[in-house]
């Protein structure tokens, strides 16, 4: 781990140390939250006894979903936008205005149309992720440097090897902070309706537990999410650090 | 004869009702197989322009240009190389990938592809950063690059669009020299564009001075240097001659692109 690393551990070691004290010395009464020792032991028992094993694959599936259909169609829409010029004229312009809309919105009449199942719910997932990675997409393609694709044409590459061998990676930086962007909207849009309104998932029992008043499961839930968004997180920060590294050194 | 342009003009259409812009030309030109020319002249007379007709990489608005007897037109010919100004190399790929990049899109068989990759890498001094990324390397090393990357097609012709215009005037010597050397090595033609008048005539067998926009070839001086010359050849006072009357032919033509730049700016 870099000395960086060890300093952001240090942060939330730190915090968790505070927050234990200051439970512990009773600021903060229990009836608003559990101590951070309790929330991991919580967190711990949830694994080990496998209570929520159909929430957790319910929901990790979803997001697995999600994440791909946001990266892959995001992907195609940002390299036709790009490429077609009456798509660029005509779409680019709702593409930077999207930012604006909540995709939540459309979630109610999502589960009139499909039921109350998991395609709703994909569905808002994908709308929050496709639309940052199309505009990234855009965004590497754009700034490809035009001497790149001299060479390919001085080499006599085919326009599909150009795609593939010059292209794409020129644009690499840019589809990874893309993909980064649809990892983690795909994560909330999942969580997020199971949270308003679903039949399984974590989203759902962390909501399910706090209409229940059952601070301890609800903590131990959270505390996995957080979990598992760090470590996708971490994963792509770790290899989106090593590609920039091989640009910039 | 290895390559030949006649009464080659390229126009740009004029933009938001602007006329034309008539960049270059008319140009002839005969390029004799082996040897090393240089194209010279002002800023913005149409040099890159034409080494971009003469790649295939543009299309000529009238005339016509041959490669070893075949037309070239929008399409880079094979046997023809072809080295940029900026820094082209990819930075997602070691060096080694970089120069090895042509034979691969070709489909050449992988032990041929190592042997010529190895070659070509050892050729121009890079074996020891052969695994390294190009934002590893100085800007002349990433230029060494991009030629080796062009040198391991085993070009005919190779054309040079000012590739050390970024780099430092001992280091423009001292490539001036590695150029030399891979020029006599393979035995390709190799036509240099460059604004450095002493770089122009220290390398070249034949010196075309272009004039400022639209850019046609105002001369072409012989240097009678023998093959076998490197950058020391700046002592020989047939040097300062040959440069002298670059410049003098050069001098108003270099006004002239300088007096319509100040209009412009004035406009």
């Amino acid at each position: 781990m870099t000395r960086y690393a060890w300093m952001r551990l240090g942060i939330v070691v730190g915090a968790g140390v505070i927050l234990e004290i200051l439970f512990r010395t009773g600021v903060i009464p229990r009836l608003i939250m559990i101590p951070p020792s309790e929330m991991l032991a919580s967190a711990w028992q949830i694994l080990a006894s496998g209570e929520f094993k159909g929430d957790f694959y319910f929901s990790l599936l979803n997001i697995a979903f999600a994440i791909g259909l946001s990266v892959a169609g995001g992907f195609l829409t940002g390299l036709a936008i790009y490429s077609v010029p009456l798509l660029r004229a005509t779409l680019e312009p709702f593409l930077t205005s999207y930012s604006a809309v909540p995709p939540i919105v459309f979630y109610p009449m999502l589960i009139v149309i499909f039921g109350l199942n998991r395609i709703p719910q994909i569905i808002i997932a994908v709308m929050f992720g496709l639309v940052p990675m199309a505009i990234n997409t855009i965004n590497g393609l754009y700034r490809i440097r035009p001497v790149f694709l001299k060479v390919g044409r001085a080499h006599r590459v085919s326009a599909l090897a150009s795609v593939f061998r010059i292209q794409l990676p020129a644009a690499a930086p840019y589809l990874f902070v893309g993909v980064t962007l649809a990892v983690s909207y795909s994560v909330i849009g999942v969580i997020s309706t199971e949270f308003i309104l679903s039949a399984s998932g974590i989203g759902h029992q962390i909501s399910f537990a706090y209409d229940n008043y059952d601070n301890r499961a609800m903590y131990g839930l959270v505390v996995l999410l957080l979990a598992i968004a760090t470590l996708l997180n971490s994963t792509l920060r770790y290899y989106s650090h090593r590609m920039l590294q091989r640009w910039t050194r | 004869m290895h390559a030949r342009v006649e009464g080659v003009t390229r126009i740009y259409p004029g933009r938001s009702g602007q006329p034309p812009v008539n960049a270059l030309g008319p140009i002839d030109l005969d390029l004799y197989k082996g040897e090393f020319l240089s194209i010279v002249g002002p800023s913005g007379c149409g040099k890159s322009t034409f080494l971009e007709l003469l790649a295939g990489l543009a299309e000529p608005t009238a005339g016509t240009i041959e490669f070893e007897g075949r037309a070239v037109r929008g399409q880079v010919p094979e046997g023809v190389g072809v080295v940029f100004q900026e820094d082209s190399s990819f930075p997602w790929l070691t060096v080694w990938d970089n120069v090895a990049f042509g034979l691969e899109n070709e489909g050449v068989d992988p032990a041929e592809t190592k042997r010529r990759t190895d070659f070509a890498v050892g050729f121009m001094g890079l074996t020891d950063f052969a695994k390294s990324y190009p934002a590893q390397l100085s800007g002349g090393m990433r230029q060494r690059v991009c030629i080796a990357r062009t040198l391991v097609l085993q070009p005919r012709l190779i054309l040079l669009d000012e590739p050390f215009a970024a780099l430092d005037q001992q280091t423009r010597l001292l490539m001036g020299d590695e150029l030399l050397r891979l020029w006599r090595e393979t035995g390709a033609t190799i036509l240099l564009i460059t604004h450095a008048l002493d770089e122009a005539a220290m390398l070249s067998d034949r010196v075309a001075a272009m004039s400022a926009r639209p850019g046609r070839l105002l001369e072409i001086i012989p240097t009678g240097w023998p093959a076998e010359r490197d950058s020391r050849i700046v002592e020989d006072a047939r040097f300062g001659t040959i440069t002298a009357r670059l410049w003098t032919i050069l001098r108003d033509e270099s006004m002239k692109a300088i007096g319509r730049t100040e209009s412009r700016e004035s406009a």
